[in-house]
């Protein structure tokens, strides 16, 4: 079988300069029809610059990007007529109404009348939006725009879906709303829908495989369990303690189950085979060292400890130190 | 009231303002060059204004017009003489703009100075220019003053011993006008209407689509199979429509309160159109030109108070 049949996209050392700063450096990667692929990183990782060269809308310095068997460079309007995308900005118009946006959008990709007429209200009715179809778009809250939108994305029956931080900025309703309409989409459909998010819930509840970007470069890709299981240690036991000594540490590490322990802001997780026997180990350690235990929880792997042992880092540092980082060479 | 937290935001919005080079020249760079323009243009002494003389009569009274308006050309330069000798020549130039008034002297001018029988000269003024023209014409009426001091001989003050002669001596400036009068109504419309259509594309081709642009929303468009120029075109001519229909509406609406003639005329308002549309399609254009390249949504606010005041002062002085 040829890879472009079974592969929805295929991405080869994709390189973005700007100036001298390099905002994605030599990724890689493909994503097979039919799933739903997430790429993962705080903001500035490069995942917007990413989606932006494999969507035509900003040419790769270096490296190719197939998509729908497309190149994006050589066949940009081949691409775009394959593909629906939700930029992370809303892009609805909000001085049009629902339907008239719709009708806007099919007629760029060249639907005929019957087409619209049978579609359009298809779509709305399936994004929960069919009573709000003749309304302008300005009164919409957060959650009904990206609805609209990903209604938007899919007139033209396009074979992969791009969603750009789909519920940045939403309320937990409207999240979990456009959670159930990506769901909804992935049953019903054979789409392929490449999707970014610094939300880690995000990217465990939806995407069937992710890969992570951390200062434009790809750092680790795997389905959420396989990534999550190559974190050493099953559960991770996070305590907090009081004065504890110099060689603490160290005596950490021999706890029975420990894996790895690694300290970031006076929190120490120690990732273990089994969290409750670590627990245990070291309660009974502290007690004999002297030190206070001020906080002790067991958890199983997230996606947040796949970032910190992937990157050294937690998602949220990071994300905080990112958002000072100019980001308006995107936008040029 | 504390007057660190007004200076904070002082100190916001002039960090704003200085990260926008566009913004500061909007600002300060045009206003600048509309001073200059403006003030150039409206202002200063008038000179090197090139007038036709056609003289028909090629007497020494003749001669001694013709020698005034050098004299007026090598001392103050306001003047720059050319001679015609058709009349009809001169007053193609002066249409088309090469000389911006026309002197004539009949073929009986002389004849009629030294019978004192009121001799006439005629000066053919660009009406459409009257900056331009009353500067020439003051010159010429103090021309013709001076002559006509030579020609009196009764000085004021002087006691007269001898019968008021019957003939009129003094000669006669006749000042014509190039074009019909137009009611200032009528000549404010065309203005109006220009400035209808200018509002339009400043408002669709500058201050829309800017917003449009920093909101988003052309990347929303951009994702699809459209490209950049097909974007553009089609935002110039729904742009240019728009500013077709605003013009009609002022040109007709403009044209019954004027009381223009012949509004309904089907050749005339055919016309119209076409020069309706080509002005719309020429603004939005011009304006797209400038804005194509702009981000910030302040810039084309700024340029809008700079080129509407232009545009405000073209309309107001014809």
């Amino acid at each position: 079988m040829n890879t472009t049949e079974t592969n929805a996209i295929e991405v080869v050392k994709l390189t973005k300069q700007f100036g001298d700063f390099v905002a994605v450096n030599e990724v890689s990667f493909t994503v097979h029809t039919g799933e739903i692929f997430g790429l993962l990183g705080p903001n500035g990782a490069g995942k917007t610059t990413l989606i932006r060269m494999m969507t035509t809308l900003t040419p790769p310095t270096s490296g190719t990007a197939v998509v729908a068997g497309n190149d994006v460079v050589t066949d940009a309007d081949g691409v775009r007529h394959a593909i629906g995308v939700i930029p992370q900005a809303h892009t609805s118009d909000p001085e049009l109404t629902a339907r008239e946006n719709m009708l806007i959008h099919a007629k760029l990709y060249g639907l005929s009348r019957v087409q619209r007429q049978v579609l359009i209200p298809q779509l709305l009715e399936s994004v929960g939006l069919s009573d709000f179809a003749d309304k302008l778009v300005g009164s919409f809250s957060g959650g009904m725009r990206r609805r609209l939108e990903i209604a938007r994305g899919l007139v033209h029956s396009p074979k992969i879906l791009f969603l750009d931080e789909p519920t940045t900025g939403l309320d937990p309703v409207s999240r979990t709303s456009v959670w159930e309409m990506i769901n909804k989409l992935k049953q019903a459909s054979s789409l392929t829908i490449l999707l970014t998010t610094h939300y880690m819930d995000e990217a465990d509840q939806l995407c069937d495989r992710i890969a992570i970007v951390d200062h434009g470069l790809l750092v680790a890709l795997d389905t959420p369990a396989r990534l999550k299981d190559s974190v050493p240690g099953t559960d991770i036991v996070e305590a907090e303690f009081d004065n504890p000594p110099a060689d603490w540490h160290a005596s950490l590490e021999k706890l029975d189950g420990a894996a790895s322990v690694t300290d970031h802001d006076g929190v120490t997780h120690i990732a273990s085979h089994s969290g409750p026997l670590t627990v245990g180990e070291l309660m009974n350690l502290a007690r004999d060292r002297g030190v206070t235990v001020r906080r002790v929880s067991v958890q199983g792997t997230t996606l947040d400890d796949v970032f910190l042992y992937y990157t050294g880092r937690q998602l949220r540092d990071v994300a905080s130190e990112e958002t000072r980082r100019d980001v308006s060479y995107l936008y040029k | 009231m504390k007057l660190q937290r007004i200076l904070a935001i002082v100190e916001r919005d002039m960090r704003k303002f200085f990260r926008s080079p566009a913004l500061m020249m909007m600002s300060m760079i045009f206003p600048l060059m509309q001073l200059i323009v403006l003030g150039y243009a409206f202002g200063g002494k008038i000179m090197g204004v090139k007038i036709a003389v056609v003289d028909k009569d090629h007497t020494s009274a003749s001669r001694d017009v013709r020698q005034r308006f050098d004299a007026v050309a090598a001392g103050p330069r306001t003047l720059k003489v050319e001679d015609y000798s058709s009349l009809s020549d001169a007053v193609v130039d002066l249409r088309t703009g090469f000389v911006r008034a026309v002197v004539y002297i009949p073929p009986d001018y002389s004849r009629r100075v030294n019978q004192g029988n009121r001799p006439r000269i005629a000066f053919i003024e660009d009406n459409t220019d009257n900056f331009v023209t009353n500067e020439v014409l003051s010159r010429m009426q103090s021309l013709v003053q001076d002559i006509n001091r030579g020609l009196n001989p009764f000085q004021p003050g002087q006691r007269l011993t001898v019968p008021t002669p019957r003939l009129q001596p003094l000669i006669d400036l006749q000042v014509v006008e190039l074009y019909p009068y137009i009611e200032y109504i009528k000549y404010l419309l065309a203005g109006s209407i220009s400035m209808s259509i200018f509002i339009v594309a400043m408002i669709g081709g500058g201050i829309t689509f800017i917003d449009d642009k920093s909101r988003g929303l052309h990347e929303g468009y951009l994702v699809t199979p459209i490209k950049k120029s097909e974007l553009i075109l089609g935002l110039i001519f729904s742009g240019a429509i728009k500013g077709l229909m605003a013009g009609t509406t002022i040109t007709i609406i403009g044209g019954l309160i004027a009381g223009i003639d012949r509004l309904w005329d089907p050749v005339r308002l055919l016309y119209l159109g076409v020069v309706l549309g080509c002005t719309s399609l020429g603004m939005i254009s011009f304006m797209f030109l400038i804005m194509v390249r702009v981000s910030d949504p302040l810039v084309p606010r700024a340029a809008f108070g700079v080129l509407n005041t232009r545009s405000r002062s073209s309309a107001a002085r014809p």
